[in-house]
């Protein structure tokens, strides 16, 4: 029963984690690129939507999956769910 | 010699893991660190080869040696790891014994991820079409959030051997197995094929034998790595060939930034550059002699226009005109050579109406392209075609340029979250954890080289507009005349108006010479020309590799294990797996050695139906208990149907091969590539809808789905190993 409540906790924060990095993997894919036009100020020589389609989401999605990994590695020994390795 | 070590190291892990040691974590790491010092001398052998080239180089050793020694020393290195690597094992052939670390994992799918063309084509594509090029870069690197958040750490815990396994397991039955069986190799084939062909080009190109030698050269390379030895070998030869590929991509774009801006980091300086090759498009669009020549190609193109209304009398009018030239040209004694020139022309007239037809369309798109402005390119940093605040017909088509960009991103993320060359990768690794932290690595991994193309194209640019652009036609650099002797169709200059000066639109440009010429671009020794285009080979046969590898399991595993005879011995399978390797492999080389000439077309409609076939399946199978067999079955039906469907009635080369002669309407002004944006809503909403519809699945399917949520549960699943 214990075990089982700490699943379904374990398991509606991950749903949630992943929605929050999926808005944000949105917003910077789709969000920022739809506004592409308006977003071009100058970005260090690049106009700024240039740059975050050519630089900066390809680095934002590495940060948000790594940020993921590290959530879950945390959430699986908080909630008992690692798994038994050795 | 240190390999074998590893391997043995990794041997004894094995039996730890099997046995529920508690020393197998231990073991893991003696393993990695066994891993590190194999591959950190690799790494040294590496760069003291290139150097030794390099100074031989000095000594007079010929482009043609450096060229076969660069071929026969890689190949011969992926075939060795093969040979060593090589197993009977099934957990060992399908999936590399499951104990690749994150970090090795990461760069094997990097390697197996960039292809032939993300590495010569990518950066042309960018110099080419400037900013919507970039939906490329964002497509092939964000899908990797789709599977770092609903894929790999899932399909890592249900530990099985293929994708199709996965579905067959999920959803019971043999009919969601065998559909993934056929939209697998669908996608794997296609692009395997486009794989090879890129591995003929290159060996061609490095070392001057035939084409078809040269793919059948690439596929013993392949071959011999991967029949032998299986995902194992694929493997450690994957990560070995990322180190080849990524030192030989930066090279030569480091030294061109250095060359051009003094700072030896491209990706973060060549924002300065892009500001001047804006400021010299604008300088090049008001040009008078560019003006000149894009008049002369508007004349041409009009001309070509009044042909193409009446075929038949121009090409008889032609054919007059040279006839009487020729005999003009006879009557008067004129020297020989024009006499042989006029009667080459008088031969050299299409023979046909349809052949004349087909060659002045061609002719007439490549004048219409040169009359505008900037060579027919967009101006590079401009996002989206058309002007949102111009009249009706530019803002229409700003919206649909920028809905072709959206959608194609859209496509290009999900197929890669759905391809099952990448997929399989993540059963290689011991855990769910490491799954997780490997997909970092992957897309680390892959960003190295796709936040350096865009640096390339514009560095190239830069240095095309402002130092070749203007010159006399007698003083071109080296590479120009170099690449224009190679193939005129990659690379060839015209003085169409006989100024002595080139102009931009009297280059014409493939998009492949962007990287293939960059290190004789910077004016880099030819050794590192020679580098470049081994990293081509590394990149298309490490994909090859794993592409081969996910038709031949699927086979072997799910068809013929799976579905024909499920008492099939281990070796049995191991041996059907190798010769249906084999098959496959000789059937693909067979079709690339034909030349196909729409394969750039499938492989980029690969990721559309990847995408409308996989992605919903695999997704609500994990995150939605309700999800049941039949409607899995109908919405992969249904998504790659719709995709198939949009593709035959807008593509021309589908149109031909379904005999589709309605005129072309396309969707909200979506281009065909991207048909998956229609496919894939329809798989979801079709699967939820069919669901909903049919009765819950079993418990011990729901069992199933809790068991890969929870990397702690010991669950239903066989556990093979």
């Amino acid at each position: 029963m214990h075990a089982n409540s700490h699943r379904q906790a374990y398991w509606r924060k991950n749903i949630r984690l992943i929605g929050i990095l999926m808005l944000i993997w949105f917003g910077v894919t789709f969000g920022m690129s739809y506004y592409a036009r308006e977003l071009s100020f100058d970005f260090f020589g690049w106009p700024f939507s240039f740059w975050m389609a050519a630089q900066g989401s390809p680095l934002v999605y590495v940060a948000i999956i790594a940020f993921y990994a590290r959530s879950l590695e945390r959430l699986d020994v908080v909630h008992g769910c690692e798994e038994n390795e050795s | 010699m240190s390999f074998m070590a590893a391997k043995k190291t990794s041997h004894n892990m094995q039996n730890k893991l099997n046995s529920g040691d508690a020393q197998g974590l231990e073991s893991r790491f003696a393993f990695k660190a066994a891993l590190n010092h194999v591959y950190k001398w690799y790494a040294a052998a590496f760069l003291a080869f290139v150097l030794a080239l390099a100074v031989l180089e000095q000594f007079g050793l010929s482009r043609q040696w450096i060229g076969l020694i660069f071929l026969l020393a890689t190949i011969g290195l992926y075939a060795g790891i093969g040979i060593m690597c090589r197993t009977t094992d099934a957990a060992e052939y399908y999936v590399a014994g499951r104990r690749v670390p994150a970090v090795y994992n990461g760069m094997a799918t990097g390697a197996d991820w960039m292809s032939a063309a993300s590495f010569i084509g990518l950066a042309g594509t960018l110099y080419l079409t400037g900013y919507s090029g970039l939906a490329f870069i964002m497509g092939w690197t964000g899908g990797y959030c789709l599977v770092a958040f609903f894929l790999a750490p899932y399909l890592r815990k249900f530990g099985q051997f293929t994708i199709p396994d996965f579905l067959g397991e999920r959803y019971g039955g043999h009919i969601p197995r065998l559909l993934g069986v056929i939209a697998a190799i669908f996608c794997s084939f296609t692009y395997v094929v486009a794989q090879i062909y890129g591995v003929g080009i290159i060996t061609a190109r490095l070392t001057g034998v035939a084409f078809e030698l040269g793919i059948f050269l690439g596929l013993g390379g392949i071959l011999l790595c991967s029949f032998l030895g299986g995902m194992r070998a694929v493997t450690w030869t994957q990560v070995t060939q990322y180190l080849v590929l990524i030192v030989a991509y930066l090279l030569p774009v480091v030294w061109l930034s250095v060359k051009q801006t003094g700072v030896p980091v491209p990706q973060a300086i060549y924002g300065y550059q892009l500001q001047k090759v804006t400021a010299r498009e604008k300088e090049l669009s008001l040009d008078p002699k560019e003006l000149e020549v894009q008049q002369i190609f508007k004349q041409r193109a009009s001309d070509l226009a009044a042909k193409l209304l009446d075929p038949s009398a121009a090409l008889l009018a032609d054919r007059v005109r040279a006839t009487k030239v020729l005999s003009e040209l006879k009557a008067t004694d004129a020297p020989l050579s024009s006499i042989y020139a006029a009667d080459r022309a008088l031969t050299n007239l299409p023979k046909t109406t349809d052949a004349a037809l087909k060659g002045w369309m061609l002719e007439k798109a490549e004048a219409d392209a040169k009359s505008r402005p900037l060579n027919g390119m967009p101006p590079h940093a401009q996002q989206f075609a058309g002007d949102p605040a111009g009249d009706v017909s530019a803002r229409d088509e700003f919206d649909v340029s920028r809905r072709n960009f959206l959608a194609l991103v859209f496509c290009l993320m999900v197929g890669t979250a759905a391809l099952p060359h990448i997929l399989i990768r993540y059963y290689t690794v011991p855990s769910v954890k490491e799954a997780r932290q490997s997909v970092t690595w992957s897309l680390l991994f892959i960003v190295l080289l796709y936040i350096t193309a865009p640096a390339l194209a514009v560095l190239v640019k830069y240095e095309v507009f402002t130092l070749v652009v203007g010159t006399p036609f007698d003083q071109l650099p080296d590479w120009i005349t170099a690449w224009n002797k190679v193939d005129p169709n990659l690379l060839s200059v015209v003085d169409v108006n006989h100024d002595g000066l080139l102009q931009l639109n009297e280059l014409s440009i493939g998009g492949d010479v962007i990287m293939l010429a960059a290190p004789a671009i910077g004016g880099l020794p030819y050794v590192v020309s020679g580098l470049v285009a081994a990293g081509g080979l590394a990149a298309a046969l490490s994909t090859a590799d794993g592409l081969l590898l996910t038709i031949a399991s699927s086979l072997s595993h799910d068809v013929y294990y799976k579905m024909i005879d499920p008492n099939a011995s281990t070796a049995r399978r191991v041996t059907l797996s190798k010769v249906l390797l084999l098959v496959v492999a000789l059937g693909a080389a067979y079709v690339a050695s034909h030349k196909p000439a729409d394969i750039l077309f499938l492989v980029s409609a690969a990721f559309s139906f990847a995408a409308a076939a996989f992605f919903p399946a695999l997704t609500l199978g994990i995150f939605w208990k309700r999800a049941t067999g039949i409607a899995a079955s109908l919405g992969m039906v249904a998504g790659l149907g719709t995709t198939l469907y949009y593709m035959a009635l807008t593509q021309p080369w589908m149109r031909s091969l379904f005999k589709v002669t309605q005129p072309i309407e396309l969707w909200w002004g979506i281009q065909p590539i991207s048909a998956g944006v229609f496919g894939v809503p329809v798989g979801f909403a079709v699967i939820i809808l069919f669901s909903l519809l049919t009765r819950r699945p079993d418990p011990a399917v729901q069992d199933l789905v809790e068991y890969v949520r929870y990397p702690s549960l010991t669950g239903p699943a066989k556990h093979p190993h």
